[in-house]
């Protein structure tokens, strides 16, 4: 289908990281149903490195794939460089987004900070909260 | 295994039709409109096509206007009689919630123009009543434009009774009969039809072309200005080609709507049993007076584009009413219309058969839907939540 660039369609019919961490470090949700796309990040987190990521993703093509592609990118890397992963480094991974379809990127960038933040506060770790998008308010659903 | 499961959106072209089309371009090619003999020949071929959509219908080949399609049908449709009801003061118009956006848009742009529009509700049973229409009627309706049968969850209108009931009432009636026309038998005159859109594409015609009835008597105004093509109302030279294919797959899905309905609704009542197997499922649409061909569903917890594209890798060609689907936020406004909210409108899946499916065909539907199903549940958040019962069920 041409819809989708051949990144998208791998990572969508065999995407990588899918489930759950039991007792994860960091879990962050973005979206909503209503708006047809929900986020689900789990982190397990050692030495300040992502040493597991896991996602659940309710979406369309493009969300299940950002979700498997941004996983891909932070597992592995220390929680600053994940706290860099903007949603076009994400939608590049995936050699471009139809236009329409880049909230979906975003969505996985703040489902990835949205983990980071969990882990902060429970950690008792100080951030920047500018650092984190407002996600009750997120661009990406005008409902 | 490749399956078709999108008539609804469009159609193989019959070889009958292609067939009969392949003569008007390169030897009957003449302008209906030219004196000279190889004009004339295409004149006569414009009036033969134009008799047996007539006879298909139940009209006159004089109330049949050809047109680009079923939306210029629509759009034509609903202009003129606006235009005839503001002579006359009438400036009410009654439609339903689910509507094609052919006369939905149509519609909204009369209501900036001065028009009121009523949209009558459809959660009741998926569909709309003759009673409905008879207590929206008022002294000033000039029009009652109501599909034929719903394009996305199958629903077919009681025609003849909301006919019947505009007939007393002294209102005009029209109805968009894409998704009708060559599956349901009409007969506009029994039906007190006054205008009807009808789509060539929609029944294994060309796309591209439709055609208009309009009741002898009601004044049609033009959309497009021009030529004297289609007695005056429709300007620009014919499509003859697409006119002969148009008429010839038309008057086929006639001659054959019983055989083929048969076959059809039972493939369609073999995939509605199996799908409703599925937990957490529902069907849409009227169950009893449907489309031989619709089978619409919702399953709770996935999202309908990413179904539509783990089917087609599959092997299956279906469409869905997902916002992702749209290019816009909100689901299918059909969905929304007959009740379902947005959470699971988001989740819906539409198989539209005609009879060139095979029963192997709906056998392999009826494997990988539910396997698709439970691969994306079994990613999903919202099943998750579900299932753990963070979130309710709402089918």
């Amino acid at each position: 289908m041409a819809l989708y660039s051949e990144a998208v369609m791998d990572h969508f019919m065999n995407p990588r990281n899918v489930g759950v961490i039991e007792n994860a470090d960091g879990v962050g949700e973005v979206g909503n149903a209503k708006c047809g796309d929900i986020m689900k990040i789990y982190l397990k987190i050692e030495n300040n490195i992502i040493v597991d990521v896991k996602f659940e993703t309710f979406g369309c093509g493009s969300a299940i794939a950002s979700s498997s592609m941004a996983t891909e990118m932070i597992k592995g890397k220390s929680i600053d460089d994940a706290m860099k992963l903007t949603n076009k480094a994400v939608a590049e991974a995936l050699s471009g987004l139809p236009a329409h379809k880049m909230h979906c990127s975003v969505l996985a960038e703040e489902a990835i900070k949205s983990a980071l933040k969990n882990y902060y506060d429970k950690n008792g770790i100080p951030y920047d909260k500018s650092q984190f998008p407002d996600c009750e308010n997120c661009a990406h659903c005008h409902e | 295994m490749q399956v078709y499961a999108d008539n609804a959106a469009t159609t193989k072209m019959s070889s009958h039709a292609i067939n009969a089309m392949l003569p008007y371009f390169d030897k009957v090619y003449g302008n209906p409109s030219s004196l000279h003999s190889i004009g004339q020949e295409a004149k006569e071929v414009l009036d033969a096509a134009r008799e047996k959509v007539a006879a298909c219908l139940g009209c006159e080949p004089r109330e049949i206007y050809f047109t680009s399609g079923g939306s210029e049908a629509d759009n034509q449709a609903i202009r003129s009689a606006a235009i005839n009801g503001a002579r006359k003061g009438k400036k009410h118009i009654i439609s339903t919630a689910f509507e094609h956006h052919a006369v939905l848009h149509t519609l909204q742009k009369l209501e900036k123009e001065g028009f009121e529009v009523t949209l009558l509700d459809v959660r009741e049973g998926h569909n709309v009543t003759a009673q409905q229409v008879k207590d929206a009627i008022r002294e000033d309706t000039c029009l009652v434009t109501t599909m034929y049968a719903n394009n996305e969850i199958g629903s077919v209108l009681p025609i003849a009774e909301i006919g019947a009931i505009c007939k007393e009432a002294g209102v005009v009636f029209h109805t968009d009969a894409v998704q009708a026309a060559g599956h349901i038998a009409i007969d506009v005159k029994e039906q007190n039809i006054d205008m009807l859109s009808l789509s060539g594409h929609k029944f294994h015609g060309p796309k591209g072309v439709g055609a208009l009835y309009v009741r002898k008597g009601l004044m049609v105004h033009n959309l497009i200005e021009g030529g004297a093509q289609e007695r005056g109302k429709r300007a620009g030279t014919e499509n003859i080609a697409g006119i002969v294919g148009l008429a010839a797959a038309l008057e086929d899905a006639c001659a054959n709507l019983e055989a083929n309905t048969a076959k059809v609704v039972a493939m369609r009542d073999k995939l509605i049993a199996g799908l409703s197997q599925i937990p957490h499922s529902a069907l849409n649409g009227d169950p009893v007076n449907r489309l031989p061909g619709n089978v619409s569903f919702c399953f709770e917890g996935i999202e309908g584009e990413s179904l539509l594209l783990l089917l087609d890798a599959k092997g299956v060609c279906a469409s869905s009413g997902s916002a992702c689907t749209s290019g816009s936020l909100d689901p299918s406004h059909v969905l929304l219309a007959i009740g379902r909210v947005h959470d699971v409108a988001h989740g819906s899946l539409r198989l539209s058969l005609c009879h060139y499916n095979t029963e192997e065909e709906v056998d392999h539907i009826l494997k990988v839907v539910p396997e698709v199903v439970t691969l994306l549940r079994n990613m999903s958040p919202v099943w998750r939540d579900l299932q753990t019962g963070k979130r309710e069920y709402i089918l």
